[in-house]
């Protein structure tokens, strides 16, 4: 692990130089999701809290950006930043309601709180564009940068998500952080501890809504469009199979579960149709033979099998 | 005037399925605390199941058992080869290990309809027998939602009295009240939760084929169905028949008026109770236990 | 002189049975009370009232003069309440250092940092492993939990709790399911603790307990059927009936 951190930086900063823009746009969208479903990964991998609503954040994010760039007649950086502190206060008021409630309470409510955002993005169509989204957008031009080609948007995207991703380390390593996992692990104690359990669950709630926004802030300006579609029900349940199928609770794991999903999705359903099947059966085999995730999972595989050959 | 009562009916007909969709879930998650996130694909597979049979020439009776027995059979092979392996995990992971199976296995299940079926929206053929309109108070409307109604009502019926009249009633009752207890009382364990496992699902999926000449068949009828249930059942208190029979129609009429009245806050309209239930009085209208 | 402790007319009932009914007490400041009873008495139950962790249905606690009754548990923590449990809840695959800092940091502002990172507070670690090295399990500091005996476990669960530097210290059958060596290390850790703090304490273990004990208040069915000197209570022939069977 130690060699691998600086190769994989290397690695990361040479992807604009794979001939295909095609697979220069999947590391793009990789990275987004890979910024997404780690802030996801803060609420259900290290404040044990599974939300099935976290589409909602990155689609608040995104049509902000959207409806405030093009009718609202923002620059690009006002608009983002405005966005931000949007999805950021509904994360907050969200995190209100969706933390009355601990595991299948939380997940519910968090399922409904998305849904009534996708139905407001579905039939609010004055505002949002309903069905249609709303389209036209332009890419920023940070510091004169044109963003138009692959390999330009790539280092953006790039330029964006390292940092977001180092702020996620950065808290899951933080005295909060170690108090976000031990709340996890036995609230009870934790509370007679001196720790508030609520207050730290929400934090981390609202952090997550904020990491999703910026994950929604990269995708709007990546697709250049938004529609109703990307708050729904199946996207919250993609995230959260990206977390659960990297690895939980581990920093990497989101990381490869993006990878994973985005991968099946973009190059494997060029040659397998039914690659939605192939994912859901992933899952399931992933929750029954491999709980911990693909990370800690094959880490654990690697490590029997070199003991086993030593 | 004629406004109200075509969409009261309208509402009292989309209660009906929503019972039948919800009745079971609301059953599964009480006795073996377990949120079938599948049972949205469930519904929509007996729809499909149905619309097949009756392109075989079958006629809507045995669509609606063949659409029932296929998706029962599904949810028995997932039950006992799938949910059990999970069952041995600590509590605070096997929730969370069986709400993602199930979602896991929606996926599989909507990408098979679609692979199966295509693309395109079929409505089911209303059958001609339970055709055209009826004229009655001046009014007209069609016969089939009538019929929705009634055979929900019947159905209704059928589970109260099972539940209540039943040796397997009462041991399903028993589980939903105290596991641990029956349990420990010698409940066969086992076979009930395979049981109902298998007739949540079959209901979802007969709903499936009612609801066909109504909602259609399309993809993603499973996701739209989904979160109703989950309302439906959050409402009405898990584990209770009383409150999926009262959520259904509750939210049926809610859903039904909110999208001709109010049509921009139509999910608004339907989602809010929900969080308000959840928020302040856990347990629902007729529930023992917070989810 | 105040009162670290005050306890009056507390009850508290679970589904129509009372756990605890009509309990008073008063602990002074500097005391050491040892809480005897048989089990079922309301022994814990008392102690989840004090810290908060249940809402009595009525009476009233007051900690250093503070009205807790209603209050959350964290906040007991903040007015130096430490608490240890009967069952074993720490942290397991986190090492004994890890359990500790936790510890330190429920009552350090610093809980609140998201910026900087926990292995960059040298002045925490070090506080840390001092309070293992007081209760002697400073060369086990780096061994995760689950790996450390249950003796050990068990003078973790004190460390943890001295850590805060509490003024009222709970302690929860600290002696249960040792070994002879084992309840000597014990016994070491808690002669250790200083003077000035406030100690309650549930025991089975007569010998030890009685030994640590200036006064002791005998819980009986969730009531206070005596409450006396060391002397006093071993010789009363009802507490001998009830509590140790004779």
């Amino acid at each position: 692990m130690k060699l691998g951190a600086p190769v994989f930086a290397v690695a990361l900063l040479l992807v604009p130089l794979i001939p295909s823009p095609y697979y220069v746009n999947v590391a793009s969208q990789i990275l987004i999701a890979a910024v997404f479903a780690s802030s996801l990964n803060l609420l259900v991998g290290y404040a044990g809290l599974t939300s099935l609503g976290h589409a909602a954040y990155l689609g608040v994010a995104a049509y902000a950006v959207a409806w405030l760039t093009t009718l609202g007649g923002l620059g690009h950086l006002a608009a983002a930043l405005v966005a931000l502190a949007v999805t950021t206060a509904t994360a907050a008021c969200f995190g209100v309601l969706a933390l009355r409630g601990t595991g299948l309470a939380f997940l519910m409510i968090t399922l409904a709180l998305g849904q009534i955002l996708w139905g407001i993005a579905y039939r609010w169509v004055s505002l949002t564009g309903g069905d249609n989204g709303i389209t036209g957008l332009t890419r920023p031009q940070p510091f004169g940068f044109d963003l138009t080609s692959p390999g330009a948007f790539y280092y953006f995207t790039l330029a964006i998500a390292a940092p977001t991703a180092a702020a996620i380390a950065l808290y899951v390593r933080s005295p909060l952080g170690a108090a976000v996992q031990g709340t996890r692990d036995q609230p009870r104690r934790m509370s007679a501890l001196g720790h508030n359990v609520w207050m730290v669950n929400w934090i981390t709630f609202v952090f997550a809504g904020t990491g999703a926004g910026v994950a929604g802030i990269l995708f709007v300006y990546y697709n250049q469009f938004i529609g109703p579609q990307t708050l729904n029900l199946t996207n919250s349940a993609e995230v959260l199979l990206m977390v659960i199928s990297g690895g939980a609770g581990t920093l990497l794991g989101p990381i490869i579960g993006a990878a994973t999903v985005v991968i099946l999705k973009n190059v494997v359903s060029a040659y397998i149709t039914r690659w939605v099947m192939l994912l859901g059966a992933v899952f399931v085999l992933i929750v029954v033979f491999m709980p911990e995730g693909l990370g800690p999972g094959l880490h654990r595989l690697w490590h029997t099998r070199s003991k086993s050959t030593s | 005037m004629a406004f109200w009562v075509i969409q009261s009916l309208n509402g009292l007909a989309l209660g009906g399925l929503l019972f039948l969709l919800s009745s079971g879930f609301s059953l599964i998650f009480g006795l073996m605390r377990v949120a079938n996130l599948t049972h949205g694909a469930y519904f929509m597979l007996g729809a499909y199941v149905g619309l097949s049979a009756l392109g075989a020439g079958l006629d809507f009776a045995t669509a609606l058992l063949a659409g029932g027995l296929a998706v029962a059979l599904f949810g028995g092979l997932v039950e006992r080869l799938i949910l059990r392996r999970l069952a041995a995990r600590p509590p605070a992971q096997r929730t969370l290990a069986q709400v993602l199976v199930t979602l896991g296995l929606a996926f599989i299940i909507a990408d098979g309809c679609l692979w199966i079926w295509g693309g395109d929206p079929m409505p089911l053929p209303v059958p001609a027998a339970l055709g055209g309109a009826v004229r009655a108070f001046g009014f007209v409307f069609p016969f089939y939602r009538l019929v929705v109604v009634v055979i929900a009502l019947l159905v209704a019926l059928a589970l109260w009295l099972g539940l209540e009249r039943t040796r397997v009633g009462a041991m399903i009752r028993a589980g939903v009240d105290d596991m641990e207890m029956a349990a420990g009382m010698g409940l066969p364990v086992s076979r009930l939760f395979t049981t109902v496992f298998c007739l949540g699902a079959a209901l979802a999926g007969m709903g499936g084929v009612l609801g066909g000449p109504i909602l259609s068949v399309y993809p993603g009828l499973d996701t739209d169905m989904l979160p109703l249930a989950l309302v439906v059942v959050i409402l009405g208190g898990i584990g209770s028949l009383l409150g999926a029979f009262v959520g259904s129609f509750i939210i049926g009429f809610v859903y039904t008026f909110g999208q001709t009245l109010l049509p921009d806050l139509a999910y608004v309209i339907l989602f809010l109770p929900m969080v308000l239930v959840l928020v302040l009085r856990p347990r629902g209208l007729f529930g023992t236990r917070a989810a | 002189m105040a009162h670290a402790l005050e306890i009056n007319e507390l009850r508290k009932s679970f589904g129509g049975l009372p756990a605890i009914n009509g309990v008073s007490l008063a602990v002074a400041e500097g005391e050491r009370r040892l809480l005897l009873g048989p089990n079922g008495a309301g022994k814990t139950t008392l102690f989840n009232l004090i810290t908060g962790e249940l809402r009595p249905d009525g009476g009233a606690i007051r900690v250093f003069g503070r009205d807790v009754a209603r209050g959350r548990p964290d906040r007991c923590a903040h007015l130096g309440v430490g608490r240890t449990y009967q069952i074993i809840t720490l942290f397991p695959r986190s090492t004994l250092a890890q359990n500790v800092v936790l510890a330190l940091l429920g009552v350090s502002p610093r809980r609140w940092d998201p910026l900087t990172a926990l292995s960059a507070h040298p002045s925490l670690w070090k506080r840390a492993r001092a309070v293992l090295g007081r209760v002697g399990l400073a060369a086990s500091a780096g061994k995760p939990v689950m790996e450390t005996a249950y003796g050990e476990q068990r003078r973790l669960e004190i460390a943890m709790a001295l850590a805060q530097a509490p003024r009222l210290l709970l302690l929860d059958e600290p002696f249960a399911g040792l070994s002879r060596e084992e309840r000597r290390d014990m016994q070491a850790v808690l002669g250790a603790i200083p003077r000035e703090v406030t100690v309650l304490m549930i025991e089975h273990d007569m010998d030890v307990a009685l030994s640590f004990a200036e006064r002791i208040t005998v819980l009986h069915y969730g009531q206070v059927i005596m409450e006396g000197t060391r002397g006093e209570i071993v010789a009363n022939p009802r507490v001998r009936e009830i509590y140790l069977g004779e």
